[in-house]
């Protein structure tokens, strides 16, 4: 789809109507797989119960009004809520199969396939180049030539390229806020994880910036499972294949983007779509 | 009225600017004063001939007039001193004489009221020697071998001729003598010493005793050799004196190897002097007290609290950025880390004395003690460590400037956004890894402003010093050029215990007086030289490592 298509179609949530795409194959494979998920803080319970299925190389969109606990399942994913003090997690989350909170699990593994992008762009106080190439010094990679490659493919990757081609060495905090927040995005992509968390990436930038974001998630999708969270529901129904409606830290619908916001299952999720509450 | 007044806030503004208007004053004039008097010291100051004419007779008194007093009448009066009718005070001067071979002393109080004429004659010569102080006088020849070879208007200009090749002859004789012959009578003694501690092994054989023998046998034949350019070169210096004629025509002989300069400060241009201010000053800064400690210069001492500083800083960093760490990062926040912050605040407040006479029990006695018995066993009973020396006064202040460091490199980390934290760990990294790359890199400016706190505290102690490691007169430096050149069990010394040292110990009160100014000057200097280079590489890391504008 062309920007200006794509601009036209943003605020008409009925022209989603279109057929679902299949990747190219019947069966839909599924990526993360939630189990009966609860989540404490202390004593407050924070997700009830939540049970889903991500597919690979999907959007998937969590929706729903402030303090539903959208973010929190997010964080679940990647384990970064373990770094709270007294949380407390019941249940499974399997990744391609495997229980990522199980015992033997190394987390810093886990958290090199499952990327993360925060809600407010958060460079390193480095160069451009230092940034991207963070990940990859972590894991070892050293040689200059291999990381310029990966620096490169990464910046290209997420739309950046062209624009810092020529100041790599620049200090990060120079950029505007979106292209802090695509460096952040090609330091994501550089380390090849399997997913990309994104916790409201673009509700800190200018409307500019938010588009080319949503079309950089568009063209990533092709390489990673891709989980969003987002409090604007024209933004997930723009840009996610699946979504996932909480209210309350509990799952109230999930499915088909095109099938949530034309013909909700659960009347809970119509009257948000709706406007009846936010 | 008044009360809108103080409700405008007027009052309080006027209060606070105050404030540091109030220590804006005290710190400039500390500066100033030290600055002016420490300062003043190295002016060359222009020689009075006074005709004095008091109840023992007429006399005529050569020097520099240091300082002044009033006397009021009648304290003067009880002091037994006649003041001239009518005056309300009794005017004094303190002329510096010099000449404490002939007069006794090197200070003297005159009275204006008997001073008839005086005048500052081209001609008197200051003379600044290696012993027994200056001598002030007129020159009246220059002997050579014991003939005179110049008299009257030419002597001057040969006798400075003279001096300067006696001054070369002079740097090539301690050439010889600390450098040269300190290094062989050096390799000796690890000589001896490793053969002592053949023999406590009992590896000592016929075989190894004339290996060492030979070794022995060559470093003398070098010390002969030097001893034999000694006595020529001390032959040679020895030749040339001058003589002077002090005041009240006294006729001294001095030979030439006594003598530093030779100056005529009343025939001196301003530039001249200038140029001569310069040179004196460098002079101070670069060259090795004499006389206990009231002339000369003061470089060891520099040099001393400098290696010493650095030292400390070397020791400091690490560790209170790595206890830091991990009171902030690692360790559970409860009653334990409470009690740990409490232990690390209070020991800043403990006297630094206290840290010495620890210092002096634990690092020297214990500490030395265990190591010269394990390490060092064929010096007994010489003590290598287990004495005070360099490297226990450094500890010593290490410790001292501890919780400073620890409490500033936790300022630091603490305010580290959570965001860059979590961006790292998203990003698969370790929490040491985060730490190292990411969170101690931005609080690298914190840190480095601990340890400039940390400087500047312990280069200004003193007390603790005392105790291990710091000495009157050290007879050589820490860092020379005999293995393993970097001396940690040397004694070293300090410009603080040298104020302490110049100002009350030593002999001399009056001479010292102005060298204790300049030796703070130079103190303050210094430290504020080692917080210049701290602080420029703090500002170019705060530049560097800008955190996220929140």
């Amino acid at each position: 789809m062309t920007t200006e298509a794509r601009k036209t179609h943003a605020i008409d949530i009925s022209a989603l109507n279109r057929p679902t795409e299949k990747s190219g194959k019947d069966k839909l494979e599924t990526c993360i797989k939630v189990e009966n998920l609860n989540l404490f803080y202390g004593s407050k319970q924070a997700l009830h119960s939540v049970s889903m299925d991500m597919p690979r190389k999907k959007v998937t969109a969590y929706i729903g009004p402030s303090g539903c606990g959208k973010s929190t399942l997010l964080r679940c994913i990647n384990r970064m809520n373990d770094l709270v003090d007294g949380v407390q997690i019941d249940g499974k989350i399997l990744l391609n199969g495997e229980d990522i909170y199980d015992k033997s699990i190394n987390v810093a593994a886990l958290r090199r396939r499952v990327g993360m992008v925060f809600q407010k762009p958060n460079p390193f106080p480095k160069t451009i180049y230092e940034n991207v190439a963070y990940g990859l010094r972590i894991q070892g990679i050293n040689d200059r030539r291999v990381l310029d490659e990966i620096v490169e493919k990464s910046l290209r990757g997420a739309a950046l390229w062209d624009e810092v081609k020529n100041r790599l060495n620049d200090n990060a905090l120079g950029m505007s806020g979106g292209q802090q927040q695509r460096l952040v995005i090609a330091r994501a992509i550089a380390i090849e994880p399997e997913v990309i968390l994104l916790d409201e990436p673009a509700s800190a930038l200018d409307p500019i910036s938010t588009l080319k974001i949503e079309e950089l998630i568009d063209e990533l999708k092709e390489k990673y499972t891709i989980v969003i969270v987002t409090h604007n529901m024209q933004q997930a129904a723009r840009v996610s294949d699946y979504t996932a409606f909480m209210y309350m830290g509990e799952l109230i619908e999930f499915g088909e983007t095109s099938e949530l916001f034309t013909n909700p299952a659960k009347k809970q999720t119509e009257d948000y779509i709706t406007g009846r509450y936010g | 009225m008044i009360k809108d007044w103080f409700k405008s806030g007027s009052p309080w503004i006027w209060m606070t600017a105050g404030a540091v208007s109030i220590n804006l004053l005290l710190v400039a004039g500390l500066l100033l004063l030290i600055a002016i008097r420490g300062l003043g010291h190295f002016w060359p100051a222009d020689i009075v001939e006074y005709q004095y004419q008091d109840k023992s007779g007429a006399s005529v008194i050569i020097g520099e007039q240091v300082a002044e007093s009033l006397l009021p009448e009648a304290q003067a009066k009880a002091a037994g001193h006649e003041v001239p009718q009518g005056a309300e005070y009794l005017q004094q001067w303190l002329i510096k004489t010099g000449n404490r071979d002939i007069l006794g002393s090197d200070f003297r109080w005159i009275q204006t009221q008997y001073v008839q004429q005086q005048s500052q004659p081209a001609d008197l010569v200051a003379v600044e020697r290696r012993e027994w102080g200056n001598f002030y006088g007129r020159l009246l020849a220059v002997k050579e071998a014991g003939a005179v070879i110049a008299q009257g208007d030419q002597a001057w200009d040969v006798a400075q001729q003279k001096l300067a090749r006696v001054l070369e002859l002079h740097q090539q004789i301690e050439q010889l003598q600390d450098k040269e012959m300190g290094a062989i009578n050096y390799d000796l003694e690890r000589l001896r010493l490793k053969q002592k501690a053949l023999e406590l092994k009992q590896q000592w054989n016929d075989a190894t005793a004339q290996e060492f023998a030979a070794q022995k046998a060559a470093y003398q034949k070098d010390y002969q050799t030097i001893q034999q350019q000694l006595t020529t070169l001390n032959q040679e210096i020895k030749r040339c004196s001058v003589t002077m004629a002090a005041a009240g025509g006294k006729e001294v002989n001095i030979p030439l190897t006594r003598i530093v300069k030779l100056t005529r400060p009343n025939s001196m241009s301003v530039f001249d002097k200038s140029i001569e201010y310069v040179t004196n000053f460098a002079a101070f800064v670069s060259e090795e007290p004499r006389e206990a400690n009231t002339e000369g210069g003061i470089f060891p001492a520099i040099f001393g609290t400098v290696m010493m500083v650095l030292l400390m800083a070397i020791v400091v960093t690490p560790f209170g950025v790595i206890a830091a760490v991990y009171l902030r990062e690692y360790a559970k926040q409860g009653f334990l880390t409470r009690l740990i912050r409490i232990a690390v605040n209070n020991l800043a407040g403990v006297p630094s004395i206290v840290y010495g006479v620890f210092g002096l029990g634990f690092f020297v006695y214990i500490l030395g003690g265990s190591i010269d018995k394990l390490f060092f066993p064929e010096a007994a009973p010489a003590p290598v460590f287990g004495t005070p020396g360099l490297l226990w006064a450094s500890l010593t202040l290490a410790l001292l400037t501890l919780p400073v460091v620890i409490v500033a490199t936790e300022e630091g980390l603490s305010r580290i956004p959570k965001s860059i934290r979590e961006g790292s760990l998203a990003l698969g990294a370790t929490k040491a890894e985060t730490l190292w790359r990411t969170v101690l890199p931005m609080a690298s400016p914190a840190i480095m402003t601990g340890l400039i706190l940390a400087i500047a505290r312990a280069a200004g102690e003193v007390a603790p010093l005392m105790l291990v490691g710091v000495v009157k007169l050290a007879p050589t430096l820490p860092l020379d050029g005999n293995f393993p050149y970097l001396h940690l069990d040397r004694k070293f010394m300090h410009l603080g215990f040298h104020i302490y040292d110049v100002g009350f110990q030593s002999p001399n009160v009056e001479a010292a007086r102005p060298l204790v100014y300049a030796t703070s000057l130079l103190l303050v200097m210094v430290i504020v030289g080692l917080n210049m280079f701290a602080i420029a590489i703090r500002n170019n890391l705060r530049e560097k490592y800008r955190a996220l504008e929140n």
